[in-house]
């Protein structure tokens, strides 16, 4: 705990939520059973990551998504990031994880995001630990690479870039 | 070579004379080499250096700026802001054209610094030295006019596998609109030349031309340019040194190396952007066709047809970097003062530093391990991603690059994807070397 507190001057942007799912993701596997993929490339850095997605059988058919699986060849800020976002939008339909990477996106590059109401309030502070990437702009790329192969598999395209 | 005639305005003399300051002189007041701090111990005051270079003052994110990222750029020296701005101010017209005074002691301005690559490169005849906006500009020149309009189809352009995007690229255009093959000469897993594999790529005596580094850029080795050279034309090759990093901290003797082409960009030689440098052998330059066309480089103009300028003229086309040429060779000036034997004794020192405290970093992997190599230095962390390394040393205030460095090729050599690379400056200290290692000590514990 007290070495802990000599890095004060790091966590700004590695805060322990990043430190800990950037080394340890919880979603970093493929599925097996998936409805939809993408890949996401950042050309500039070499960050590359690939997003599947299962969507939640039932009467909604491919509206709500049940669970997402990444696998990233990147930085901490990239992988904590596909982490946090498969952690946050399983359960969510396919509109709102629109809206919510729109705020996450918006959060990325300011570092708050006035227009983010209400319904957005629960999922934007799990997100929250990554608005530090704002001070750091050739970074904002790392955070939002995933959602954008995210966004993609969702949309049905096979790839992305974050360029 | 060292002494120091009309040092430029802001540099302070005693300090670069060679009969100043040093080392020697201290040990013949009594005083012993070691106890000098260790920039000093070879005689280049790097304190004094350093008041030369406004910008090293800054702080960066609550810090002292810890700049370590020179092969990228370099920082510029007042004498080099001074002269662009004192050209704005009191000497500026387009050049080459003007039949008034403004137009003629500005040529006369600009051209002085063809006169001053010149004598820095030690090429035989000023006209050899031709300008364009930057290395990768004069590489293109030499791949279009060079490639295009002397080599060949079935001939062979070899470069090597350390090079920098702007030595591949223009070689791949020139492959797949002109049947020019590519060759890549291979390296050690030290990072040297594989002076065998380079010869074999010769054997067949297809190569005209070799384009390789001379310095390079991810794992500071500097090449065995003379030996290159002697095994090129031994097979009826022409050679091309990228020099962009080379000239910055070695002196460069286009005559003594027998090389061909040989290009480089002032501002990683502490001068401004905009402007670099083709030095090419004269019967080339003249057997080669123009570059790019328009005013300036021709000597008549009909509908019919047109005539080219003479050589560098004929290369040179459009209103060139004026303010940025005034730059180069206050940059010129400055770097001579000092004198390539202190620059390249100060890097040699730092380098050796940097080596020593990087070593002792836990996980801490230095890319390369060359024999002869510079100031610049790219490594890689156990369990932290380049990208992660060069953010964290950046909140401490130290500025790395990180990164594929524009070599992927090389990267993919050695199995990586990016590296964090430290590179060296004549401001550099060995104090800044030690931040960056106990940076680096902290951002290891960080991710343990």
């Amino acid at each position: 705990v007290t070495q802990t507190d000599s890095f004060d001057d790091l966590r700004d942007l590695y805060q322990e939520v990043i430190l800990d799912h950037g080394r340890k993701p919880r979603h970093a596997h493929r599925l097996e059973a998936f409805d939809a993929t993408a890949k996401g490339d950042n050309p500039m850095c070499g960050d590359r990551v690939q997003v599947w997605v299962k969507y939640t059988p039932g009467d909604g058919g491919s509206d709500t998504i049940g669970q997402v699986g990444f696998e990233a060849r990147g930085c901490a800020i990239s992988v904590a990031s596909a982490d946090l976002m498969a952690e946050t939008v399983a359960g969510r339909a396919k509109s709102d994880t629109k809206a919510l990477f729109t705020a996450f996106r918006e959060m990325a590059r300011s570092g708050t995001c006035p227009q983010c109401g209400p319904e957005l309030a629960e999922p934007m502070e799990r997100l929250a630990p990554l608005s530090g990437v704002h001070e750091y702009p050739s970074r904002v790329k790392c955070a939002t690479l995933p959602w954008h192969a995210l966004i993609a598999a969702l949309d049905g395209s096979k790839e992305t870039s974050s360029e | 070579m060292n002494v120091v005639t009309n040092p430029p305005e802001g540099l302070h003399g005693e300090s670069l004379h060679p009969e100043g300051v040093g080392a020697k002189d201290l040990q013949s007041q009594g005083l012993q080499t070691e106890s000098l701090p260790p920039e000093m111990a070879h005689g280049l005051d790097v304190n004094r250096i350093r008041q030369d270079f406004p910008i090293l003052t800054q702080t960066v994110r609550g810090k002292k700026l810890v700049f370590l990222d020179s092969a990228a750029s370099a920082q510029k020296p007042r004498v080099v802001i001074d002269a662009m701005r004192i050209a704005m101010e009191t000497q500026y017209a387009n050049v080459h054209r003007g039949l008034h005074w403004m137009s003629e002691r500005t040529t006369e301005a600009y051209e002085a610094t063809r006169d001053a690559v010149a004598q820095l490169m030690n090429a035989r005849e000023r006209l050899e030295i031709v300008f364009t906006h930057n290395s990768t500009e004069a590489i293109n020149l030499v791949a279009h006019s060079y490639g295009r309009g002397v080599l060949k189809r079935g001939q062979a352009v070899l470069i090597s596998d350390m090079e920098h995007h702007s030595n591949i690229v223009p070689w791949q255009l020139l492959r797949d609109t002109h049947g020019i093959e590519l060759r890549v000469a291979p390296i050690t897993d030290a990072g040297e030349l594989d002076m065998a594999g380079f010869e074999a790529q010769l054997a067949d005596g297809k190569v005209g031309l070799v384009a390789i580094t001379h310095m390079s850029n991810v794992l500071g080795t500097v090449t065995p340019a003379e030996r290159i050279v002697r095994i090129a034309h031994a097979y009826g090759a022409k050679v091309l040194f990228d020099g962009s990093q080379a000239i910055v901290h070695r002196k460069v003797d286009v005559q003594a190396l027998d090389c061909d082409f040989y290009v480089w960009t002032g501002h990683k030689l502490y001068g401004p952007t905009g402007i670099g440098v083709l030095y090419g052998r004269r019967e080339l330059l003249e057997r080669m066709p123009p570059f790019m066309g328009g005013g300036d480089m021709i000597s008549s103009v009909t509908y019919a047809q047109s005539t080219w300028a003479a050589v560098p003229h004929k290369f040179e086309a459009g209103t060139p970097a004026i303010l940025e040429g005034i730059g180069l060779k206050a940059a010129i000036d400055y770097v001579q003062a000092i004198g390539y034997d202190m620059l390249a004794a100060h890097e040699a020192s730092l380098t050796e530093h940097a080596l020593a405290r990087l070593a002792a970093v836990p996980g801490l992997r230095v890319l390369g391990q060359a024999q002869d190599r510079g100031g610049v230095v790219s490594f890689t962390v156990d369990g932290a991603h380049a990208h992660d390394v060069a953010t964290l040393l950046d909140r401490q205030g130290v500025a790395v690059r990180a990164g594929h460095h524009c070599a992927e090729p090389l990267m993919h050599r050695f199995g990586l994807d990016s590296t964090a690379r430290a590179s060296f400056g004549v401001y550099t200290t060995h104090g800044e070397i030690d931040a960056l290692a106990d940076g680096l000590t902290r951002v290891r514990e960080f991710f343990a």
